[in-house]
């Protein structure tokens, strides 16, 4: 059976001390929240190699952290959706496109016309980044992500920055991205919408350590569930992210 | 005069090609590593802004004269002294406008932050990669100023070019001694010539500068 990510991280970073393990399976989408401060972002920052901490990452057959290894983000297959976008202002649409696309190993499974189609984003091709709105910033970091070949998609909340009829239009999107992907997504989210829409599995992190809603390993399946208990579900998840922690 | 003119012209564009080469990766360590000694570097290269150029030419004539130690390293590549030179004029306005070239690409670094080298290397980009493809790029406004600067600062200089280049026609005169020289034997029609070019130019740089800034702060 393939392998998804697994991880172990543990360190300090400021005043929080970070001490988790995640597994995630080769495809579908976890959602990962939390309250503010809890480590997500950290987190997202460690598994690309943006912040360094100790312990594995693997993901697959690939190594990319462990004891003597650690490779630089550079090397590392990764799609990595920031909460500001992070779209390169000096280039077009198709430049930001382009950037990951082109130092990408061949060959390409994830081809640029399907993704700029399946974002909708062939209206915007030639634009620059800068005439943009908040939503079409961020389908195209998501397409931007894609076209790197990742084998592990990040997004840091990448709709934290948007009003909610932006929300609403860029869902869909996210939707269709979710159904056509096939590579673990971890995806920081603090919306029981969003959780609900998107995830397959849910997680809780607080003060630097993922717990489940319930607090036994492992995070909960959404497999097979109603649309009214994943809300419930995401709506638990959200209240135990900011509920203080009374076991460990 | 045309002469003066070139010797100038030659001066200050090999001084900002080579200035803007050299001051790249000195902006880009300034403004990417956090260190006390940043601060003394910062000032360091900082020192031509504040020194009088007859005190920052008189050490630059000295470190390029014959029995220097500088010019001790140089002797088995059969070079004495670089004084009265072209090459010792490049490296004297290399070291005076050293600043101007710094300063506005370190600061152009700084304004980009972290995000778009984190983007780039998440999007399969080398350090060296992104530093060309990214944080070059996106300073381009830094560094058309620093070369603005560097280029009018070369053309105006006095003090430093008067110590070490000695004004030699076709190799180390150039226009600001000339004016000098012409107004001191009485020639002040051709003094005119020069300054009024030199204040027309001066006026030019100025211009492109503001409005460079202008379109670099529109939306």
């Amino acid at each position: 059976m393939t392998r998804g990510l697994e991880a172990q991280l543990s360190g300090q970073v400021g005043t929080l001390t970070l001490d988790v393990s995640l597994t995630l399976p080769p495809s579908g989408v976890t959602a990962l929240t939390g309250p503010s401060g809890s480590g997500k972002s950290t987190l997202i920052r460690a598994l690309a190699g943006l912040t360094r901490l100790k312990g594995q990452v693997r993901i697959g057959d690939e190594t990319w952290q462990d004891e003597g290894v650690f490779e630089p983000t550079h090397r590392r297959a990764i799609g990595v959706v920031f909460q500001d976008a992070g779209l390169l202002s000096h280039l077009t649409v198709r430049g930001n496109l382009d950037f990951g696309l082109r130092r990408a190993p061949q060959p390409h499974t994830i081809r640029f016309d399907d993704v700029v189609d399946l974002m909708g984003l062939s209206g915007l091709i030639d634009r620059s980044t800068a005439r943009l709105s908040g939503g079409e910033r961020q389908r195209v970091a998501m397409a931007r992500a894609l076209l790197a070949q990742p084998r592990l998609l990040l997004m840091d909340e990448p709709l934290a920055s948007l009003d909610p009829e932006s929300k609403a239009l860029i869902l869909p999107y996210l939707q269709a991205l979710h159904q056509s992907l096939s590579l673990p997504v971890l995806y920081v989210a603090h919306d029981r919408e969003e959780i609900a829409t998107l995830a397959d599995r849910i997680a809780v992190m607080r003060a630097g350590r993922i717990t489940s809603m319930e607090d036994h390993a492992g995070v909960p399946s959404l497999e097979g569930r109603s649309r009214a208990e994943i809300e419930a579900l995401a709506q638990a998840a959200l209240d135990a992210g900011l509920r203080p922690r009374v076991r460990s | 005069m045309l002469e003066v003119i070139w010797t100038t012209v030659r001066l200050a564009t090999v001084t900002t090609v080579l200035l803007i080469l050299v001051s790249t990766p000195v902006a880009w360590m300034l403004a990417r590593r956090r260190s006390w000694w940043k601060d003394v570097l910062g000032a360091v290269l900082s020192l031509p802004i504040v020194l009088p150029p007859t005190v920052l030419g008189f050490y630059l004539l000295l470190a390029l004269a014959p029995q220097s130690p500088l010019m001790a390293l140089l002797h088995p590549f059969g070079i004495r002294s670089l004084a009265f030179t072209f090459t010792g004029l490049v490296i004297g306005s290399m070291v005076y406008s050293l600043p101007f070239a710094i300063t506005p690409i370190r600061n152009a670094f700084e304004a980009m932050g972290e995000g778009p080298m984190e983007a780039a290397a998440t999007l399969r980009a080398s350090p060296l990669d992104a530093f060309c493809s990214v944080a070059i790029p996106q300073a381009r406004r830094g560094f058309a100023s620093a070369a603005i600067l560097v280029f009018a600062h070369t053309v105006g200089e006095f003090g430093v070019v008067l110590m070490i280049g000695g004004a030699i026609p076709g190799q180390t005169e150039v226009v600001s001694v000339r004016i000098y020289q012409l107004v001191e034997s009485l020639k002040f029609n051709e003094a005119h010539l020069l300054a009024a070019g030199l204040l027309a130019f001066a006026f030019c740089v100025l211009t492109v500068i503001a409005v460079l800034d202008r379109t670099g702060k529109a939306p």
